[in-house]
């Protein structure tokens, strides 16, 4: 027991493994504030969807070498994301299922064609590795990662926490919502916007392939146990801020990789609220 | 009082056409059922009057004072809600939005009065105990009064209600028709898509049949 304190403090007495917990728990709180939204929705795959999409555009910004990634990434899922929410609501055309399919394996087979073909990297397969499931180490993360990531979240919380009132009208039912005066098509735009914000935060913590775990589980956790919305929001979020915690220092400790082992605490939470009946 | 005036109204989305010719008139009390098959664009007049979808040609004429903002809505329930958790507080509440939305002022939380309107109106249709409840809990019947009292809060002078009694047993929509009525009689016009012709015959002072051929019956 004292080894394991010991060597915890270590590790925090680093700024930088501090840094990094905290915008990983932050990035984890959004995720799960959004995914309430998107499983009601029946949008949970778009976010699958866009981080395959987010792979393909990291693997070109490594190609041109790109000093910030972000730079590239964040546009191109942001548009996608858009592109997306039209597509789901058009009556004609490719269906919306059907066109997140063919975007989602499309951009992964040329992300990982164009880093095969041009990477300059020594290492491709490991790039590609800790694109796909995140970095190894929290440590690996930068400065300037973290950073964005504090200011991107706090400004997606306090969009919740503003526009909450619309937001649940709009997922609860958007033809009342649009006839009682609500702008329902900015309402979707703004979670497009967010869902694409959050999973190229996310991508960093858990990479692209687990970024739509921390979006579902913990808001499904939440449907087991509530049956409020409010409540569902806050649960899902308090869900997803323990499993980040707990994760990220099991992570620690066992020297696993932080991604894989957040998601597994993720989804053994959710099996524990299976147990539970709801109150 | 005249309120509503739809005049050769011609009704559809981008790609076509669903109803032509439509002509019928509402006044302050009226009770209108909307007849007509399955796809003759019953639901589509409804979104058209409410201003969620533009005519294709022709003229909605709102009078009286009354604007499209303030005409209580109840839509058809969506397979979303069925599973939806929040509770009949909430969803009530959520209702008094429009309201908020024509103050120019954005609010961003409930207001004590929005809260109070929301209120007075489970009383009106006695779900007050049921508010802490979660919705996909409830009866049929129990839910449509929940969408009726959030329905409520939006409207002042007049209700749309599309087809209210779908899916419902026959004692609850019995229940229905006369908290419908009981508004009614209270002052509100009512719009009432239904297949219920019993219900129309019953209960409506006018009727406009959808089909081939568009009949308003005063």
């Amino acid at each position: 027991m004292n080894d394991i304190i010991n060597q915890l403090t270590t590790y925090f007495s680093y700024p930088f493994v501090r840094y990094a917990f905290i915008a990983a728990i932050l990035i984890a709180l959004c995720s799960s504030l959004l995914g309430v939204i998107l499983v009601l929705k029946r949008f949970s795959f778009i976010g699958d969807g866009l981080s395959h999409v987010a792979f393909g555009a990291m693997a070109i910004a490594a190609i041109l070498s790109l000093t910030n990634e972000m730079l590239l990434v964040m546009p191109v899922t942001v548009l996608c994301a858009i592109l997306l929410l039209k597509q789901s609501q058009a009556a004609s055309g490719v269906r919306g299922d059907a066109a997140l399919a063919m975007l989602s394996v499309g951009a992964m087979a040329v992300g990982y064609l164009l880093l095969n073909i041009f990477s300059t990297s020594a290492n491709i397969s490991g790039d590609v590795c800790s694109t796909l499931f995140g970095s190894t180490s929290i440590l690996t993360l930068s400065r300037t990662d973290i950073l964005v990531c504090v200011v991107m979240s706090l400004i997606v919380i306090l969009t919740f926490v503003f526009m909450y009132n619309r937001i649940f009208a709009v997922t609860f039912d958007e033809s009342f919502a649009r006839a009682s005066g609500i702008n329902a098509d900015a309402c979707n735009l703004l979670i497009a916007v967010i869902t694409a914000v959050i999973i190229v935060l996310a991508m960093n913590l858990v990479g692209a392939l687990l970024t739509s775990a921390l979006i579902v589980f913990p808001a499904l956790s939440a449907m087991r146990l509530f049956a409020a919305f409010r409540q569902v929001m806050i649960a899902s979020a308090l869900t997803a801020v323990v499993s980040a915690a707990l994760g990220i220092t099991a992570s620690i400790l066992f020297s696993t990789p932080v991604g894989a082992t957040v998601v597994v605490v993720n989804a053994a939470v959710f099996l524990l609220c299976c147990l539970f009946k709801r109150a | 009082m005249r309120l509503l005036t739809c005049k050769n109204l011609d009704i559809g989305y981008h790609d076509g056409l669903v109803a032509r010719d439509i002509n019928f008139h509402i006044d302050e009390g009226d009770y209108l059922c909307i007849l007509g098959e399955n796809g003759s664009g019953k639901t589509t007049l409804m979104k058209t009057i409410l201003g969620l979808t533009p005519p294709i040609a022709g003229e909605i004429i709102f009078a009286g004072g009354l604007i499209a903002r303030e005409i209580g809505y109840m839509p058809q329930q969506t397979l979303l809600q069925r599973d939806f958790p929040a509770s009949v507080w909430e969803i009530v509440l959520s209702g008094t939005l429009g309201k908020s939305a024509g103050q120019g002022v954005q609010r961003f939380f409930y207001s004590a009065e929005q809260k109070k309107t929301a209120a007075a109106n489970m009383q009106r249709l006695g779900i007050k105990d049921l508010a802490g409840k979660c919705y996909r809990d409830l009866s049929g019947g129990q839910k449509q009064r929940v969408l009726l009292a959030r329905a409520l809060c939006a409207a002042s002078r007049m209700l749309l209600l599309d087809e209210p009694a779908a899916s419902l047993d026959p004692k609850a929509t019995e229940e229905l028709y006369v908290n419908i009525k009981k508004l009614n009689d209270e002052g509100l016009s009512i719009i009432m898509i239904t297949h219920d012709l019993a219900a129309a015959r019953a209960y409506a002072n006018k009727t406009l049949t959808i089909g081939k051929d568009i009949v308003f019956h005063e």
